[in-house]
């Protein structure tokens, strides 16, 4: 293969095969604690397992088996064990000292961590690349692979076992998650919407709530070594964050995380490690830390932008729902108009009394569009469909006030109520219209039919 | 950590003398010791009455956003200074770059909540990730940047107080007493916002105005706490304190007095164990000696503490036990012979033997019983408690079924938990409302 390709192969592939599983594997993990309000677990539990990497670490070398003391199973099972340990801290903390939840992890995870640290001096007195940096930053610009010169060797036994060990603890570890929540699917789901419910149909939300976490500690864990706390931290939160905000069912919101997961840790990747080196600098950027900027930013992107949930989206219904009412306004204005013997108002007063600015201007354009108003020398008037679709409006205002009245609201208090219920089309006024037989409403206006 | 010890084989510490450890903690170990012990003890101070208002308003982990989100404000603060020419290691620089991306930082967690649907733990664990990823990407930046390396700037993340110069501990120490200061003089409107901040509202106080005063006190704090505690952790000595004071009292001022100890003890240990072995951790120091005094705290503090909470319950249910065995009694002897047995008490009420026999030893120890041959028989002091008792629970039954809408059938085990927490007042009030005393269902009871 050619030089480029080898390069490829042996740095950036391992770094982007370790980003892609530890994606699946967080990103996965984190959907679940999005949803049950407990992202800031995934925060304490990243921070928590490092107690538990360096206590293992330490056994071993105190064991004698220095040799056997970055055994990923040695690491994992230290982790998974801190990570339950903080899981019971936590809910101690909590039950025990009633302490609100923030409050606990606080506690609980400064203390875990605090102890890594301290534990962590300690190990670095044996010579180890276990550093507090790497904790954080992770080690992605250090994971190499060897492989064959010749393309057809490189998926081999030989060659394969010889890829990085960080690798292939990421691939198991994502290969489990998605098995474990394909299996678990039902279970998980329940647990995540209504954990009572769960506990009804005959398995244990608790249980459940403990294995999860175990689950999220191994993912946090086997993530860690390359990829550093931080990013961990980003992997489970932002991509759960961002497939929230795009769709609304579990399904899609599981497919969309580890879609966005995936693509930003590529993304990011590439940005961090290739792009300065394309604009001409001498050294690239911290390819963890790139990565959780991506994600920020595809969230940033995920809040302004997602379709139905996003900012823009939002602003747009709501004004769109503004455009509306201010349609109605104004037809119910004119209708009041021609009921005091006007026969139209001039185009400004009617904006000025709408009050409602560009939604106003528009809604008055859409009633004219619509052939509801028609508009002559600045002077506004109803058209006879727009007369109908008035007179529905305003007897939907008489009624409202007619009702609330009749239930106890007081006369001077009901038409600011009534003003809003007007626009709401559907099961309130069909079901108040038939027990209202009055012809004028609370002020004496007559209710149009 | 960067700073290496002197040989890579050196496995063990120097352990201090008694006579150093003295020196340093009573700050006579040289001036330079002194001043940063000091500032490190305000800082906790400072902390810890800070932190106490952030925990009743339950914004203790915006603290940890914050904290983070000073990384890339440090970073940006050290490269704007670079390029100017001027020293990028100064405090006067660094600081006000970290406050400003802090800042930044929470008023992101707060948009989110407020314009999107994400809740605010994903606001924050968002933020602080990508807010640190992006320090961690300048600070990559920075080192290959000809000025010479990050060197100064990773004492940030995990905080080292052997770097801090004189300046930096009076620096520390000065800013820390007017946060608490400003605390101090804020109390009444902390309180009153950390308590019922609709209530202030409706009363015309300006709540966001407070909110941001409390805001920018724990800015201030987590900002001067950089450099000694690292951004990690200097978010536990807003929490730990708060946390741990308050299960010993249920009085405000008290328990911002209570936190503002612990704190100040935290950092005083914790940067004079710095001082003797330089190869520990101060932020971790700190965060381990306010983490053992928060579990001493949860479990033997008086006012809300495990241990009295469950000496408080377990005097609860010898009481009741003990009102259901002059009960039983009561009911068993007065069909037959005045004397009781126990197993047959606990046979009816299904104790075990223990639970009947302790329960009936605590009678004899009020002279309301008297136990022979495993027999109980009443004293007249027992006897009127009984009639008292039945007659509570008469009265509750009434109660119940009349007012409470309770159906006959449930209202014997009703009764049975309510009567033991009524006060004599409650009984003479229910008395008054129930002048007929209709027969209570189930015939009389017990």
């Amino acid at each position: 293969m050619s030089e480029g390709l080898y390069t490829f192969v042996s740095l950036d592939l391992p770094a982007l095969l370790a980003l892609v599983f530890a994606s699946v594997a967080c990103g996965l993990m984190g959907n679940f604690l999005v949803l049950r309000r407990l992202s800031l677990m995934g925060d304490a539990i990243a921070h928590a397992v490092l107690p538990g990497i360096v206590l293992a670490f330490l056994v071993m070398m105190a064991l004698g088996r220095p040799d056997q003391a970055r055994h990923p199973l040695v690491m994992t099972l230290g982790a998974a064990a801190s990570g339950v340990v903080t899981v019971l801290l936590v809910e101690t903390i909590r039950r025990l000292g009633r302490v609100e939840t923030g409050a606990a992890m606080g506690v609980a995870f400064s203390i875990m961590f605090a102890l890594g640290v301290l534990m962590l001096e300690q190990a670095a007195a044996h010579q180890t690349d276990l550093d507090a940096e790497c904790v954080l930053y992770g080690q992605l610009e250090t994971i190499f692979w060897f492989p064959p010169r010749q393309t057809a060797d490189l998926l081999t036994f030989g060659a394969l076992s010889q890829a990085p060990r960080q690798v292939w603890t990421l691939a198991l570890a994502a290969g489990g998650v998605i098995l474990l929540v394909t299996l678990f699917y039902k279970e998980l789901r329940i647990a995540a919407f209504d954990p009572a419910l769960a506990t009804t149909l005959g398995f244990s939300a608790r249980l459940l709530h403990y294995a999860q976490m175990t689950v999220v500690a191994v993912a946090a864990v086997a993530a860690f070594e390359a990829v550093g706390s931080i990013l961990v931290i980003a992997l489970i939160i932002c991509p759960a964050a961002c497939a929230r905000l795009l769709t609304d069912r579990l399904l899609s919101q599981l497919l969309v995380s580890v879609a966005v997961a995936v693509g930003a840790s590529v993304a990011g990747y590439t940005l961090g490690a290739h792009a300065p080196l394309w604009l001409g600098a001498e050294h690239s950027l911290n390819a963890a830390g790139s990565v959780a900027v991506t994600l920020g930013a595809a969230l940033t992107l995920a809040i302004i932008a997602a379709p139905r949930h996003g900012v823009v989206a939002r602003r747009l219904r709501l004004f769109r729902l503004a455009v509306e009412v201010a349609r109605e306004d104004a037809l119910g204005l004119l209708h009041r108009a021609e009921e005091q013997g006007l026969g139209g108002l001039p185009r400004v007063a009617l904006l000025a009394t709408l009050d409602a600015g560009l939604a106003g201007r528009l809604g008055l354009r859409g009633a004219v569009r619509r052939g509801l108003v028609s508009i002559r020398n600045g002077e506004c008037r109803l058209t006879d469909a727009g007369r109908d679709a008035a007179r529905s409006l305003v007897r939907r205002h008489r009624l409202w006030e007619t009702y609330l009245v009749e239930h106890g609201a007081r006369p001077d208090h009901v038409h600011g109520p009534a003003e809003r219920l007007e626009h709401a089309r559907g099961a309130g006024d069909r079901a108040i219209e038939p027990t209202i037989d009055a012809d004028h409403d609370p002020h004496g206006r007559p209710i149009p039919r | 950590m960067h700073h290496a010890p002197a040989s890579i084989t050196d496995v063990s510490m120097q352990w201090p003398t008694v006579g150093e450890v003295w020196r340093t903690v009573t700050l006579q170990a040289g001036f330079n010791a002194a001043v940063v012990v000091a500032g490190t003890a305000l800082l906790g101070f400072a902390a810890g009455v800070v932190g106490t208002f952030a925990l009743l308003r339950k914004r203790a982990l915006m603290g940890d956003a914050l904290a983070h989100a000073t990384l890339p404000g440090v970073a940006l603060a050290f490269i704007v200074a670079a390029a100017l020419g001027a020293g990028g290691k100064s405090l006067a620089v660094l600081l006000p770059g970290a406050a400003l991306t802090g800042v930044a930082g929470v008023i992101c967690v707060q948009l989110i909540v407020r314009h999107t649907r994400l809740t605010e733990d994903a606001a924050i664990g968002a933020v602080l990730s990508v807010f640190f990823g992006a320090g961690v990407v300048l600070l990559s930046w920075i080192q290959t940047m000809p000025t010479g390396g990050q060197a100064g700037l990773a004492t940030f993340i995990y905080g080292q107080t052997a770097a801090m110069t004189v300046r930096d501990a009076v620096l520390m120490g000065a800013v820390a007493v007017i946060a608490a200061a400003a605390a101090t003089l804020l109390f009444k409107e902390f309180a009153l916002v950390a308590f019922d901040d609709a209530f202030a509202r409706v009363q015309g106080w300006p709540v966001s105005a407070v909110d941001l005063a409390m805001m920018s006190l724990v800015v201030l704090v987590t900002v001067i706490g950089l450099q000694a505690v690292g951004l990690i952790l200097v978010v536990a000595m807003l929490i730990i304190p708060a946390a741990a004071a308050r299960f010993w009292t249920e009085r405000l001022w008290r328990m911002t007095l209570i936190a503002g100890i612990i704190g100040a003890l935290s950092g005083h240990l914790g940067a004079s164990a710095s001082a003797l072995l330089p190869r520990l951790p101060v932020g971790s120091v700190i965060v381990l000696v306010s983490g053992a005094v928060f579990v001493v705290s949860m479990f033997a503090a008086p006012a809300r503490g495990v241990v009295a909470g469950a000496a408080r319950a377990a005097r609860l249910r010898a009481k009741i036990a003990r009102d259901h065995m002059l009960l039983e009694v009561g009911r068993l002897s007065s069909a037959g012979p005045g004397a009781v047995r126990i197993n047959q008490i606990a046979r009816a009420r299904g104790w075990g033997a223990l639970t009947a026999w302790l329960t009936a030893r605590s009678l004899v120890r009020r002279g309301l019983a008297r136990v022979r041959d495993g027999e109980v028989t009443l004293t007249g002091a027992g006897r009127a408690a009984t009639d008292r008792l039945a007659r509570t629970r008469a009265l509750w039954e009434a109660y119940l079924t009349r007012y409470a809408d309770v159906a006959p059938s449930h209202v014997d085990y009703s009764a049975d938990l309510v009567e033991h927490i009524l006060s004599p007042e409650i009984v003479a009030e229910l008395e008054s409302t129930l002048p007929g005393r209709d027969a209570p269902p189930e015939g009389a009871a017990a």
